[in-house]
């Protein structure tokens, strides 16, 4: 532990207003992690509501209150409010805050050699922006009305007319933009400037490659966002019409306001962040996932230099294909043109990041650990994914599949097995730097094999319902003839999430255990070449006892004429 | 020894050329100009969609007032700029003085400002009246917001801030020139928007 301290700071500037980096990234991780568990439990609410439609959930039906569920069953608006504040809990408030708070904020300045991020205040300062976003996100359940149930996306004219939730939505958005921007800004800084001597942009490790890009999408891609929402908020509350067209009926009545606005302009708003934003939910996962299979293959990775280029260009180009989520509004075959081909543009680097990981297992000496086996994982889902991304990506084939639960496939695999596994990956991978022990085996391999059957066994009837013309969004899909046939699917999926969320628990329990219990281990347990494994575990204030510099690239391993099979960048050694 | 030290505070990079503050605003202001970017994107849909229905901004809305808060503005920007460059000839009396001036002329900004908006109120005018006075609001508002945001970074380095020229000068000329850079940043907004909403 950091025992040369000549004064101790206070317990709440220590753990809880800290301005280190290593204490604020673990604070996100453990939010965000709080976060994905609440989005996982709405999701089990609505798989019973999908497999069972319109009866009562046993147990804890009765506790999700009188006005969303009498006698325990989910009344369709409250199935919608889940549906919404799902997808919002997962990406802005869970899979981002970790993959970029969390593991950014905790690995990336040692991976670099800095004592902290070149903005410690305002590192501070966005995590307490993202909690006060999260809060307030939750707390939009208990407002009248219920919270926003428009989707993730948040579609006006419908999101505009929406209860009191969608106003408290916008706000908490607001929120998690605001910190989103105040961190990508730190991290560009950070990155920039706080590199020790030696560390050029050559050697520097990919996963700080994946945070430097991520920093650079977020920043100029939430922007476009904040507009959209602050118009929309200005929608619902000073009622201007920005998104809304002249005429609109509703409820057989013609609505009274100024008119003359346009629905599509939001789409093209959120989507020009909403893009971006999936490589921003991507690309750390590849980032964590580089470094643990360089790590345990024992030898470097295959193509580094082509990986970089492939990421620089793959953030480039996701500013130019966000219409891809938007073929069925009417726009011109000349658009759609446009949007096809850059959209087939972009699956190139996806496909050549993929490819490098996969080549780097050739003849490497794989040594099968928890951490290991997430990120092998990791290549086959997220090619399922990426893969099940082309036909969208169409617009001949997307007309069939657009608001199918195909996509609900289709994002998924990228999403859940793809970067959230990624992220396990990580937490096993970076647990001993963290705590100075190492999480148990076995417990973890507990835990990924049964969570890898089980997503499977969610995600992949999906591309069947959706292959069949099953609508994402309902609530009981057995009212459609051409959903009845799928409809067993809907009970197998139920089976599967509920053994996906059961498969959590020794997870659960290796983390606590494994924090105060789990076996001591010294600075580098996995033998790996990056500079945060000279450190020590936990890392002190300051992390480095003695400034390090970098003699050599990220990935030296299994290197001729070395004693060792690992080569520390910090190392001196002789070329 | 663990005291977390953090280069390029004070001095600059050697290959940016800059030090992390300056950096740092380059950065938050490129993500502004999408911001505005992406506002003045939805006013040419909007206009455009529009078509001959959308009104000239010079028949509905107070050029002269507007002109007086341009030359409020670039005023004020240039004060800004004497602030800092008494700083660099080390005359911190003058840059107290400039920085005054720079605060009173974003004051003076506002208040003219809320006469403009007061007098669309008095006339019943609201931003949910079209949606030429939906963005003309929008736009004004959060440009409003933003200048209000200088204004409290200047008040504090004019204040409480300006104790840290006697420890760091370096650092604190630094600080003056980033909350300069958003402070033209702002300034050139106005000049973008002035002609955009007022005049076409
Ligand atoms: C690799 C190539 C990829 C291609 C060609 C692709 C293509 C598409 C297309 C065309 C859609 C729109 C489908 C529709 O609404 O009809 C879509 C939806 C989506 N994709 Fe991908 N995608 C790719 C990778 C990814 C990745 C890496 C992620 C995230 C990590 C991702 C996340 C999403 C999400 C979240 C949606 C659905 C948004 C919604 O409507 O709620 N995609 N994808
Ligand atoms: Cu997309």
């Amino acid at each position: 532990m950091s025992g040369d301290h000549a004064h101790e700071l206070p317990f709440w500037r220590k753990h809880i207003f800290s301005v280190d980096h290593k204490t604020i990234g673990v604070q996100y991780a453990i939010t965000a992690l709080l976060f994905m568990l609440v989005g996982l439990l709405m999701m089990l609410i609505m798989r019973w509501q999908l497999a069972n439609p319109a009866q009562a959930i046993p147990g804890i039906g009765n506790l999700l209150g009188e006005a969303n569920a009498p006698g325990g069953v989910v009344l369709p608006d409250f199935y919608n409010q889940l549906g919404a504040m799902h997808g919002t809990i997962m990406i802005f408030l869970g899979v981002v805050p970790l993959a970029v708070g969390g593991f950014g904020n905790y690995v990336m300045p040692l991976q670099i050699g800095a004592p902290d991020m070149a903005f410690p205040k305002l590192n501070m300062m966005s995590y307490w922006v993202y909690f006060v976003g999260g809060v307030i996100m939750l707390a939009s359940f208990w407002v009248t009305g219920g919270a926003a149930q428009s989707g993730w996306t948040s579609y006006p004219p419908l999101a505009n007319i929406a209860s009191f939730g969608q106003t408290i939505w916008l706000i908490g958005m607001i929120f998690l933009i605001t910190s989103s921007l105040l961190g990508s800004v730190n991290f560009i800084v950070t990155i920039l400037h706080l590199r020790v001597e030696g560390l050029t942009f050559a050697r520097l490790p990919f996963f700080v490659w994946a945070q430097f890009i991520t920093s650079f999408l977020l920043l100029l891609a939430f922007p476009p966002l904040e507009v959209a929402g602050i118009l929309q908020l200005a929608d619902r509350v000073l009622h201007t019409s920005f998104f809304m067209p002249s005429g609109l009926v509703i409820s057989g009545e013609v609505l009274d306001i100024a008119g003359g606005g346009n629905p599509l302009l939001y789409q093209h708003l959120f989507w020009f962040l909403a893009h971006p934003e999936v490589y921003v939910l991507i690309l750390p996962a590849f980032g964590i996932v580089t470094e643990i299979i360089a790590c345990n293959t024992r030898k470097p990775i295959y193509g580094y230099k082509t990986m970089v280029n492939a990421t620089i260009f793959l953030g480039f180009m996701s500013f130019l294909v966000w219409a891809h989520h938007m073929y069925l509004v009417g726009m011109s075959t000349k658009m759609s043109m446009f949007f096809q081909i850059t959209t087939m543009i972009i699956s190139i680097p996806s496909v050549i990041l993929l490819t490098s990981l996969l080549l780097s297992l050739w003849g490497g000496a794989i040594r099968y650990n928890t951490p290991m086996l997430f990120a092998l994982a990791f290549l086959p889902m997220f090619a399922i994914g990426g893969l099940t991304g082309l036909p969208l990506g169409l617009a001949g084939a997307d007309i069939h599949l657009h608001d199918t639960y195909y996509v609900i496939g289709h994002f998924h695999y990228v999403v859940a097995p793809g970067t959230i596994f990624a992220l396990f990956a990580g937490i096993y991978f970076w647990f001993p730097k963290v705590t100075g022990r190492v999480m148990n085996e076995t417990l973890g391999k507990i835990h990924f094999f049964f969570s890898l059957i089980c997503i499977n066994g969610v995600f992949m009837p999906m591309f069947m319902q959706g292959l069949a013309g099953v609508s994402r969004r309902l609530w009981d899909p057995t009212q459609y003839a051409h959903a009845q046939p799928t409809q067993p699917l809907n009970v197998f999926i139920l089976y599967a999430a509920i053994g996906l969320g059961l498969a959590q628990i020794p997870f659960i329990i290796n983390f606590f255990w494994s924090a105060f219990k789990g076996k001591q281990v010294d600075n580098n347990p996995w033998q790996a070449t990056t500079l945060e494994w000279i450190a020590p575990s936990p890392p002190p204030h300051g992390n480095f006892s003695k400034v390090p510099s970098v003699y050599r690239g990220p990935y030296e391993y299994s290197v001729p004429g070395q004693s060792d099979d690992f080569w520390l960048q910090s190392d001196e050694g002789k070329k | 020894m663990s005291e977390a030290v953090i280069k390029h505070i004070a001095d600059p990079h050697p290959v940016t050329g800059v030090t992390n503050s300056k950096l740092g605003i380059w950065c938050f202001i490129a993500s502004e100009v999408m911001l505005f970017g992406g506002l003045f994107s939805t006013y040419i849909l909007l206009r455009t969609g529009a078509g001959a229905d959308w009104p000239i901004g010079s028949d509905l809305l107070n050029v002269p007032l507007a002109t007086l808060n341009t030359m409020i503005l670039i005023t004020s920007s240039i004060t800004m700029v004497m602030a800092w460059a008494s700083l660099t000839i080390n005359k911190f009396g003058a840059y107290k003085k400039y920085m005054t001036l720079t605060v009173l002329l974003g004051v003076a900004f506002l208040i003219v400002k809320s006469f403009e908006y007061g007098m669309k109120f008095e006339h019943h005018i609201y931003p949910s009246k079209n949606n030429f006075y939906a963005i003309y609001f929008v736009m004004t508002g959060l440009h409003v917001l933003h200048v209000i945001g200088g204004l409290v970074v200047n008040l504090y380095l004019l204040l409480p801030g300006s104790k840290l020229w006697h420890k760091a000068p370096e650092q604190f000329m630094g600080r003056i020139e980033a909350a300069g850079l958003y402070w033209h940043f702002v300034d050139l907004v106005w000049i973008f928007l002035f002609p955009t909403l007022y005049l076409l």
